[in-house]
């Protein structure tokens, strides 16, 4: 009945009480003020104030009065008496897109750019959305979650019995998301439940449901971000070429609103934030979890954070052919993931807590213990839920804390509210009771006395209630009961006499005392024997007092009244016991993987002593020499040096040589290839570096200092490249070569005019078009360069400020190219618009047309002996380096390969095998060529006094294939040694060992589900599309429209 | 003897230079007299001799060892003071010949038929011995290469060409030497973290594409198929007890030198559990296996010396295999596999450098804990003991084919590994290949010496 009425009172609720003054009523008009006092309350206001014995009154949904028992409780309120319960403020959850409809991706559109995607589509180049929006499909800033919101109870459930109050809710999907509302989780008209309209406006790297092509990579949305901004200032002033536009229009109107940018990965979140700060946007950004791992740059960003409590799932690794496929980072990272908002905590930087991302919901307290656990404190964590996300989205006046004039909006609990043993007993929102687990209200725990009037007489005993499922009754003995309390309803059997055996209804019965038939109604056995001597009861608690009715042992009728005597003794509910520190955990490595640094390698004085050192000067090789490193710098080359700070390496015997510079390269970043577009100029591989790429420790093995890092061939004017050091462990910035000329990658032929795709849709699809398209980019960029000079209101065009850069000498061009017609036609268009192609990299008919290329001063990058795996490298030869060589160009011999780049050395020893160039100069082809090619010959790529001191011991002549890297060395640090690489392996595999142990331990003692089959941890290879790769078992080649996001 | 050896020069400058590859003759048969002399001679089963000669008459190799002296008027000498003298390489596993242009070009591709169990596939019909792949091996040391095909679950039979020829059945060294079968894969390539999954992809169709928990578990998937191939086999073998058919089954009769032990089974797959699973195919039917691939051959190395299980190791250049593993592991893997007693051969499977580095990737193995001797035996002798044809060639022993290598230098080691002779059955073959005739060409235009 009660829960009839329960249910009958919310519906009234809904349509009767609240509903607003425009709808008609269809009945007895129900006007309720709903006033409610809450007396003798522990009231938590915020985090950090509670009163004790207190008060709190509410009307028309809305909090009245709160304060110690001096609050005036009105006449007409309904007192609900609040003995040993606590009060919180209703959590917010800024994360969530509550009551929208998950977009869907239309699978019949969009195929990507080489013609690859869901059904044999060719690429949707144009927008596909209707209307007077902008040109790309994932920037919806127009997009408005209040117009699309609607109350969903079911989802609002969850939420509530979470604890959650009131929820930011919007449209996940695109890149501009649009804006966000803030709701309650009431279950009111929508009209009703509105606390800010727009609250925020939202951001994400990712494209979601758009089928466009453009962006396909990391980069491309980054760029378009960017370009956005321009556009977007462009359009304040309503140009009248642009017409309406609706999506500028709302992004405009959006900027006043707080910024939250779905980041989901310590580096997206620096890659987001470095976006905010270029146009004075401080985003508030979503986190990945695993951002405990690079504390220090998250902290610099000042920025807000969005902690999801989704960790990792410990995978089952007891095979251990499947425990080897998941790297040491992998399972490092779901031990430590649990320490991410401690780790914000301690770092002092602002977060907020949602349940977003979570596998299922109910994990979400387990999730935050796991967090206390590992030194998050109950005081953070309760203001991530209320007053910071509260206060971020500007509706902390109307949520998020207990205050005369919010919105009635709170939590009862029957304890502190993170205690393990707590339970949330109703969650209030906008003054209405929504239940979570009412039956706990009454703590049923306590001594009763219990009287039962039999046909023979009163029989008594003393009823003592465990739990709410287990009492003992005691009398001459102590006999256990079979007891249940649901809140309401009381059960209970039990046997006069007692039993070794807990459960009277197991127990055989006693002679005698004569059986009923049918049995009891709660023994486990039914049987009308096992049955025979029990008293049955059942009843119903009337506050203190329980009445009801039973049958005795011989099955009469009798009644029966408990009143509760005393509370059990008071079980302390105890201090969070938390494991005591320190904990053997992970080390946070950098970067976070095995061959990481638990600290920095220091830039050290070195003297090499007495070696073969190769300088790359017109000294030539010199033997028994030695070099000095100071300050990262080469200080000295000579015989016989000296220097009291150094440390010395006896390189007897040994090889020194300058580093080895990859003149072009693909790792160490996050997307290599925008292929959505020919022209993509806008692009930066600088927007993505990934430092924590294993490649760059391989290659350090291999003597490989330097790496120019391209973007890929997909499209025939490509992105802007970055050259790096390889200076492992650092931070994506602190990767970059300082004071370098930038570059940019073009290319021609096969890739650029999509010949492995059947359906191309894209210009240009021959030779002729490439030819055309720089053409007309280089046309139009000129022309945008006189435009901007006579018009500085001129809208900016982030691609053509590029193609500017080359025509001004600012910004040199590294082309992909193969035959020597494409060659020719792309010098003739650089003589034309007065630029130079500064390299031209593959290059494999370059020697048909060195002489050409020696007139127009591009310097040449190619392979050493590959040949035959397309068609536009038939006539590919191993004597093209030679042949360029000896005509007189500066030729370098690159990777374009993570597993050759380790090799390099090598490859520029086949150089003297095929067209016998001396080992001097085959190696310079490795080393001062490159630096050339790039620029930076003043700093890289020869060992001479002043610069920087990236040198490599070698084991051997280092053209020869039993050479090996002992130690290389970038500005003075050593990066790599085999000496303590070999110690490196063994660390990694204990470390392995523990944690494979103690996830083996989580899947025995966590019960089912707590593993997932092991998964194994892919290595992302990025290529630029142009041949295969031969990388191991876990890679996975990433090529164009994929993005790794480790 | 001067005046022999003269001539002999004389000829072989002329067959030496500026030959188009379309007249890159295949050489005429030799039944003389060749002597290889002064050389640093590897035989190519551990033993080096220094200063010593080649005898070979017809074809053959008669005698080599020091004290040697040359006879015959009309004996060809080459003096090989100074240089390396090896056995023909042997690349153990290829599709040479089978494909052209190894990327972008479907009409260039006859190495992977449609069907799942091929037995009676036979690569060597589609062998084109006028590829021009086939030539910068030969200039690489290269004389001799298994050609297999690659298709389906069971791929068909390849066979070892001698790689101077006018046509396939020229090339055929042992014809139909070999039957391949791909091993199912225990890692399920898709389920994968990162990469783009788009948006609003309905769970059934990820599942489907194996993303996600919805994919079926890779290992039940690879058991179904390897359950599917025995039992492809056993009916096989049952076809095989009978004579007379009433149906003519082909693939279940190609498969008769299988259990006859006339051919052995060469089972590509890299991970554990498929080289695991292998040794089923050992112990049920009895077949001689060899593993081609083995990326991981190194963890259970002394379980396939137990087994009698040879391998053919993939692209010694390659990545590790996990990110935590060694970064030179698998430049490290062969020494673990001679470590162990297996019998194993180097492979090159580089699809850009189309194989030519087959010397080099012996060169890093003993970089990384092989002998130089060990190294090379795992691209001659234990390359034609894997094919079955070491009665014939992969040493430099009196009795095999006269199949020589001679280089100026260590042919492990780039810098020094230039060839300048080889002769494929004692016929001096030519090292011209269209790529030094494009050198000799554009050496023309820029008046380069």
């Amino acid at each position: 009945m009660r829960n009839l009425k329960l249910l009958l009172s919310g519906l009234l609720f809904a349509s009767l009480l609240q509903a607003q003054e425009t709808f008609p009523v269809n009945g007895v008009a129900d006007k309720r003020e709903g006033c409610y006092a809450f007396t003798n309350a522990t009231i938590v206001k915020d985090a950090q104030t509670t009163l004790t014995n207190a008060t709190l009154v509410i009307r028309d949904g809305k909090i009245v009065a709160v304060g110690a028992s001096s609050v005036a409780i009105p006449k007409d309120a309904v007192v609900i008496d609040c003995k040993d319960k606590y009060i919180y403020p209703s959590f917010v959850d800024i994360y969530s897109d509550y009551g929208i409809a998950a977009p869907t991706r239309d699978l019949t559109a969009g195929g990507r750019g080489g013609g690859g995607g869901f059904g044999n589509t060719p690429p949707q180049i144009a927008s596909s959305t209707k209307g007077a929006y902008g040109w790309n499909q994932a920037i919806k800033p127009e997009t408005d979650a209040s117009k699309l919101f609607s109350v969903d109870d079911a989802k609002a459930k969850v939420f509530r019995e979470n604890g959650f109050g009131t929820v930011l809710t919007h449209v996940k999907d695109g890149i501009a998301r649009g804006t966000g509302t803030v709701v309650t989780l009431a279950n009111l008209n929508e009209n009703l439940v509105f606390v800010k309209e727009k609250a925020s406006a939202h951001y994400s790297l990712s494209r979601g449901s758009s089928t466009q092509s453009y962006p396909q990579s990391l980069m491309g949305t980054i760029a378009l971000l960017r370009q956005t901004y321009l556009d977007a200032k462009w359009y304040k002033n309503r140009p009248a070429k642009e017409g309406i536009n609706l999506s500028l229009q709302a992004w405009n109107d959006n900027q006043s609103l707080p910024q939250i940018f779905e980041a989901d990965d310590k580096w997206n979140d620096l890659r987001a934030d470095r976006i905010g700060k270029e146009f004075g946007v401080q985003y508030i950004i979503k986190a990945g979890g695993n951002e405990y791992q690079r504390i220090k740059e998250i902290a610099a960003t000042k920025a807000t954070y969005i902690l999801s409590l989704n960790y990792p799932q410990a995978m089952d690794v007891e095979d251990p052919n499947d425990a080897r496929a998941v790297s040491l980072g992998d399972m490092k990272h779901w031990e430590l993931a649990p320490s991410n908002p401690a780790a914000f905590e301690k770092a002092n930087i602002p977060f907020c807590l949602t349940t977003a991302d979570l596998r299922d919901p109910k994990q979400f307290y387990t999730n935050l213990r796991k967090a206390f656990d590992m030194g998050l404190s109950e005081t953070k964590a309760l203001e991530a839920l209320t007053k910071v996300p509260a206060t971020v989205l500007g509706v902390y006046d109307k949520v998020g804390s207990i205050e005369a004039g919010k919105l009635a909006n709170f939590l009862i609990t029957s304890g502190p509210v993170f205690s393990d043993k707590t339970v949330f007993l109703t969650n209030w929102v906008q003054g209405e009771k929504y239940g979570i687990k009412e039956d706990a209200w009454y703590d049923v725990k306590g001594t009763y006395t219990l009287d039962m009037t039999t046909v023979n007489g009163p029989v008594n005993y003393t009823l003592d209630v465990k739990s709410a499922a287990a009492a003992n009754l005691i009398g001459k003995d102590t006999l256990t009961g079979k007891f249940s309390f649901d809140g309401k309803m009381v059960k209970l059997s039990f046997s006069p006499v007692p039993s070794r055996r807990p459960q009277m209804t197991a127990t055989p019965p006693q002679g005698g005392s004569g059986g009923f038939p049918g049995g009891g109604g709660f023994s486990r056995g039914g049987g009308g024997a096992a049955g025979g001597t029990q008293y049955r009861l059942s009843g119903v608690a009337n506050g203190m007092t329980w009445n009801g009715t039973g049958e005795d042992t011989a099955g009469n009728k009798l009644t029966w009244t408990a009143t509760f005597i005393a509370p059990s003794a008071a079980s302390v509910d105890s201090v969070r016991k938390r494991p005591t520190f320190p904990q053997r955990l992970s080390k946070v490595t950098f970067p976070f993987d095995g061959y990481g640094w638990e600290e920095a390698p220091k830039q050290e004085s070195l003297l090499i002593k007495n070696a073969t050192v190769w300088t790359n000067e017109k000294e030539g090789r010199l033997e028994n020499t030695d070099v000095l490193l100071k300050d990262g710098k080469i200080a000295k080359v000579g015989k016989n040096l000296s220097d009291a700070g150094a440390t010395v390496i006896d390189a007897t015997g040994k090889h020194v040589t300058a580093g080895i510079i990859d003149e072009h390269s693909h790792i160490a970043a996050a997307s290599i290839n925008e292929g959505g577009q020919s022209v993509t100029s806008e692009v930066r591989i600088a927007d993505n570096l990934n430092p924590e790429d294993i490649n760059i420790y391989r290659q350090l093995s291999g003597g490989v200092t330097s790496s120019h890092i391209l973007h890929g061939s997909a499209n025939t004017i490509g992105g802007q490249t970055q050259l790096i050091k390889l200076r492992w462990g650092a931070n994506d910035d602190d990767l970059k070569f300082k004071g370098w000329d930038p570059f940019i990658k073009f290319a021609l032929g096969e890739n650029v005019k999509r010949t492995t795709s059947t359906n191309n849709n894209r210009f240009p699809d021959t030779r002729m078009g490439v030819e055309e398209v720089l053409n007309d980019a280089f046309a139009r960029a000129r022309d945008y360069e006189k435009d901007l000079k006579a018009d500085p209101t001129t809208r900016r065009d982030l691609e053509l400020d590029a193609l500017v850069e080359i025509l001004n000498k600012k910004r040199f061009i590294t082309c992909h190219s193969y035959v020597q017609s494409e060659i020719t036609a792309a010098l003739r268009v650089g003589d034309k618009y007065g630029f130079k192609f500064n390299t031209f990299t593959h290059i494999l008919e370059g020697y048909k047309v060195a002489d050409k290329m020696k007139i127009h001063g591009s310097s040449a990058s190619t392979f050493a002996d590959w040949f035959y795996y397309k068609v536009e490298v038939t006539d590919a030869i191993a004597y093209n380096a030679a042949i360029m060589q000896k005509v007189g160009l500066n030729v370098c011999i690159n990777s374009d390969d993570a597993e050759m780049a380790r090799r390099l050395n090598q490859e520029a020893g086949k150089v003297v095998r095929y067209g016998g160039v001396s080992e001097e100069d085959a190696f310079k082809m490795v080393t001062l060529n490159p630096a050339k090619a790039l620029h930076v010959d003043d700093k890289v790529g020869s060992i001479k006094a002043g610069k920087d001191a990236d040198i490599v011991i070698w084991s051997d002549n280092p053209l020869s294939i039993y050479a090996k890297s002992e130690k290389t060395i970038v500005d003075g640090i050593v990066y790599f040694d085999r000496q303590k690489d070999t110690e490196q392996r063994k660390k990694i595999s204990a470390e392995r060992f523990r944690l494979t142990q103690k996830m083996i331990g989580e899947k025995r003692t966590g019960g089912p589900g707590a593993v997932r089959p092991a998964e194994p941890s892919w290595q992302f290879i990025l290529s630029c599309g142009d041949h295969d790769h031969h990388d191991g078992l876990y890679t996975i080649d990433i090529q164009e429209g994929e993005t790794i996001n480790k | 003897m001067k005046k022999i050896f003269s001539t002999i020069t004389a000829v072989l400058l002329v067959t030496c230079f500026m030959q188009a590859q379309e007249v890159v003759y295949p050489t005429k048969e030799y039944k003389g007299r060749l002597f290889i002399t002064n050389g640093t001679v590897h035989i190519g089963n551990g033993t080096v001799l220094e200063n010593a000669t080649v005898e070979v008459n017809n074809g053959k190799i008669v005698n080599v060892g020091a004290g040697i002296t040359v006879s015959g008027s009309d004996s060809k000498v080459v003096d090989a003071k100074g240089k390396h003298v090896y056995p023909g390489l042997i690349l153990p596993s290829s599709d040479l010949g089978l494909k052209e242009i190894a990327n972008g070009v479907r009409g260039s591709n006859d190495y992977t038929e449609l069907g799942e169990f091929n037995p009676s596939i036979r690569s060597i019909t589609a062998y084109n011995t006028d590829s021009r792949v086939i030539n910068v091996l030969r200039s690489n040391g290269i004389l001799l290469a298994s050609v297999a095909p690659e298709g389906g679950t069971i791929s068909g039979s390849s066979t070892v060409v001698q790689l101077d020829a006018w046509n396939w059945e020229d090339a055929a060294y042992k014809m139909d030497a070999g039957i391949h079968m791909n091993m199912p894969s225990f890692i399920n390539r898709f389920g994968r973290r990162g990469g783009a999954i788009p948006a609003g992809i309905p769970p059934a169709l990820l599942a489907s594409l194996g993303f996600g928990s919805g994919a079926a578990d890779p290992a039940r998937v690879a058991l179904d198929k390897v359950e599917e191939t025995k039992s492809f086999l056993r009916q096989a073998k049952a076809y095989l007890q009978e004579t007379s058919h009433n149906n003519t089954n082909l693939k279940f009769e190609a498969l008769k030198g299988l259990f006859d032990k006339k051919q052995k089974l060469f089972i590509h797959g890299d991970q554990v559990k498929q080289m695991l699973i292998a040794i089923d195919f050992v112990k049920e039917f009895g077949f001689d296996v060899v593993i081609v691939g083995g990326s991981e051959s190194f963890q259970i190395a002394y379980l396939l010396k137990a087994n009698n299980i040879a391998v053919i190791l993939g692209q010694e250049h390659a990545l590790p295999a996990t990110e935590d593993d060694d970064v030179d592991q698998p430049y490290k893997t062969p020494a673990v596999l001679q470590k162990a007693g297996v019998l194993f051969a180097l492979n090159d499977t580089h699809d850009e450098a189309r194989y030519r580095n087959l010397s080099y990737n012996a060169g890093t193995a003993a970089a990384y804990g092989l002998t130089k001797e060990q190294a090379l035996q795992a691209i001659t002798l234990n390359a034609a003991r894997i094919l079955g044809v070491d009665d014939k060639t992969g040493s430099l022993e009196a009795g095999k084919d006269a199949n020589i290598v001679i280089s100026e230098g260590d042919l492990l080691d780039m810098k020094s590994s230039t060839v300048t002779y080889a002769f494929i059955q004692g016929r001096q073959i030519s090292l011209d290949n269209k790529q030094k005739e494009l050198y000799e060409r554009y050496k023309f235009k820029y008046g380069i010496k």
